[in-house]
């Protein structure tokens, strides 16, 4: 069958089930009605007073009972520095169990560790928002057994209440934790700040196993993960190097290219109607898209104008723009630098919440419906505005889904930044080679030579140009462009799907094929 | 003509390239060796830009080796051209 993008979906895969095929944005949200499949939590009950301290994690993972077949979750607050997932897998293979479901909220560099653990098909199975590296390019390569789904975020927390992921085992990492399970991310020596996305695994898994670095004394205040949730509490030496989170990414850039590109998307911002008091805002991380927080931080200083509340990967530059008073909350489902862990506990202002609140489709108040404005980055765009985040230049595997078709889909102005060719590599292709985003949710695409906006949206075009914009014909820029990198030549590609790009409504939107050419 | 010097332009940076050329006995003939960052994509593009040059120049023997970061086809030329006069002693002005 086929998705309204055209793509080929296979109707079932073995291991995966039934797939229903991408129909556009809002088809399959219908308002005040639930899936129809709904999955409630895990109910187990404690006696007083007994404890739930473990002596290791093995200790603990061992009274878990797992088994064959299991579904294992994490969260991934401490991103390129986490330091428990590798060691949960290790300890589930010395017990010899296989045939494992892996289902992290994302998967970092810190995570190139697994792909043995993959060819040898210890783990059969992956949910992820994010597949990067070396685990990319196996998977790539088609030596996953089953393909592997790339959910949004807010699509993962739909994909635990409707039971397409069914935890087994969720060991989450914490920087304070108590004897019962009370634990935070936003206190203590490996402080990460915010805790959103481990909070559907606490609520929905079989067994949950809290670790921390820093057992503090009974009561942990404030905490996040609180006690009801808690099976097993383990103290180990460290869980994870607080230093990678970040990974260089939250600095502003000093890429002229990158400068530039900011300048005009916040230009674009600022003539979009949307820039005034009480504007909500959400950016990214990287380059150019932080970029554009410094040029609307200075010109919302410069014309008096109060937004009402940012959302999303918080960084440090976030948590200045809220201490000047430019924002009036906050709301962090995932904390960017550690350094923004103090003010997640010190600021009232800087909530934290839970992935569900942040971007689920389908419950009844998601953050991500509540947006203004998003800035995104894009490794490709498309001629009809769809985006890829997911896949590289050769195919391959090396990217994150993330918040980004949540927030698009969310917000009333969506902002697509990226530089019109990279190293040669042209970004604007006729199809992009893999969509996460589908163009239906972009409002604007801007690059460094001119700015691109979809045609269903022609008041924005007319007011952008008015205020001097360069706007141009995506297909236009596309000829400009090509016809200085060239054309490139075609990606090399077999048959078999690696894996499913699942939407944030759990249809299917995309599907990657093996790679044959990965060195 | 045939390389006399070793001689180099470029750079190691992003959507630049690094041009080496090593002078040869005359009748070996060309020898290309091209390494870069869109290999899969441009690879043969990128040859041949790089035997325009050296047969608009009339560069029959020569070892060329070229470390590619992604540059454009007059960055390609450019610096495979300057890098060919400066082996030659040819070079003016800057160069």
């Amino acid at each position: 069958m086929k998705n309204v993008l055209g793509v080929e979906i296979p109707e079932y895969i073995e291991g995966i089930g039934k797939l229903e095929p991408y129909q556009g944005v809002w088809k399959s949200i219908i308002e005040d009605e639930v899936p129809s499949t709904n999955i409630s939590r895990t109910l187990k009950a404690k006696k007083a007073h007994t404890s739930k301290v473990c002596s290791s994690l093995e200790d603990a993972i061992e009274k878990c009972k797992p088994f064959d077949g299991m579904t294992v979750t994490c969260h991934h607050h401490l991103r390129g520095g986490d330091g428990v997932l590798m060691q949960v897998i290790e300890i589930l293979d010395k017990m010899g169990i296989k045939d494992i479901t892996l289902a992290s909220s994302s998967l970092t560099s810190a995570h190139d560790g697994l792909v043995p653990y993959v060819e040898k098909g210890m783990i059969t199975k992956i949910f992820s928002s994010g597949i990067r590296g070396a685990l990319g390019d196996v998977i790539s390569s088609g030596k996953l057994k089953y393909p592997a789904i790339i959910h949004s975020h807010g699509g993962r927390v739909r994909d635990f209440l409707t039971g397409r992921i069914k935890p087994d085992l969720s060991v989450l990492a914490a920087s304070a934790a108590d004897v019962e399970g009370n634990a935070t991310g936003s206190h203590g020596p490996s402080a990460f700040g915010s805790m959103g996305y481990a909070d559907i695994d606490a609520r929905y898994s079989k067994n949950v196993i809290i670790v921390t670095d820093n057992m503090v004394e009974y009561p942990c205040v404030p905490s996040t993960i609180r006690q009801h949730f808690v099976d097993y509490v383990v103290n180990i030496d460290s869980i994870g190097d607080t230093s990678k989170i970040a990974s260089g990414t939250t600095r502003i850039t000093s890429s002229p290219m990158d400068l530039r590109i900011a300048r005009i998307a916040a230009t674009v911002i600022e003539q979009s109607g949307l820039f005034k008091d009480g504007m909500s805002f959400q950016v990214g991380a990287g380059g150019a898209s932080l970029a554009v927080a410094k040029f609307l931080r200075e010109d919302m200083k410069r014309k008096s104008i109060q937004g009402s509340f940012m959302i999303g990967g918080v960084t440090s530059y976030g948590v200045d723009m809220l201490n000047e008073g430019l924002f009036k909350a906050i709301f962090d489902v995932q904390s960017f630098d550690a350094a923004v862990s103090t003010s997640v506990l010190n600021n009232p202002k800087h909530v934290e919440i839970t992935c569900d609140q942040y971007a689920n489709p389908n419950n009844c108040g998601a953050m991500t419906n509540k947006l203004d404005v998003v800035v995104l980055g894009a490794l490709e765009v498309d001629v009809d505005f769809n985006v890829n985040v997911i896949t590289g230049s050769s195919g391959e595997i090396r990217g994150a889904s993330g918040g980004h078709s949540d927030t698009a889909s969310g917000a009333n102005l969506s902002v697509i930044v990226c530089p019109s060719f990279r190293g040669r590599l042209p970004i604007i292709m006729d199809r992009v080679h893999t969509v996460v985003t589908p163009g239906e949710s972009v409002d604007v695409i801007v690059t460094e030579r001119g700015v691109c906006v979809n045609p269903a949206k022609p008041d924005l075009a007319v007011a952008l140009k008015k205020a001097g914009l360069k706007v141009v014909d995506i297909k236009d820029l596309k000829k400009e462009v090509d016809s200085m990198t060239g054309i490139p030549a075609k990606k090399k590609l077999g048959d078999k799907i690696v894996a499913l790009v699942e939407y944030r409504d759990g249809t299917i939107i995309d599907v990657i094929k093996n790679v044959t050419n990965l060195g | 003509m045939t390389p006399k010097f070793k001689a180099q332009a470029g750079t190691f940076e992003s959507s630049d390239i690094m041009v080496l050329i090593e002078p040869v006995d005359e009748g070996t003939g060309r020898q290309v060796d091209l390494s870069s960052t869109v290999m899969l994509q441009f690879e043969e593009d990128i040859k041949a830009t790089i035997n325009q040059v050296l047969d608009a120049m009339n560069v029959g023997h020569v070892h060329l080796i070229a470390k590619d970061k992604g540059a454009l086809t007059p960055t390609i030329k450019a610096r495979v051209e300057t890098a060919i006069k400066r082996s030659l002693g040819i070079q003016e002005g800057t160069l």
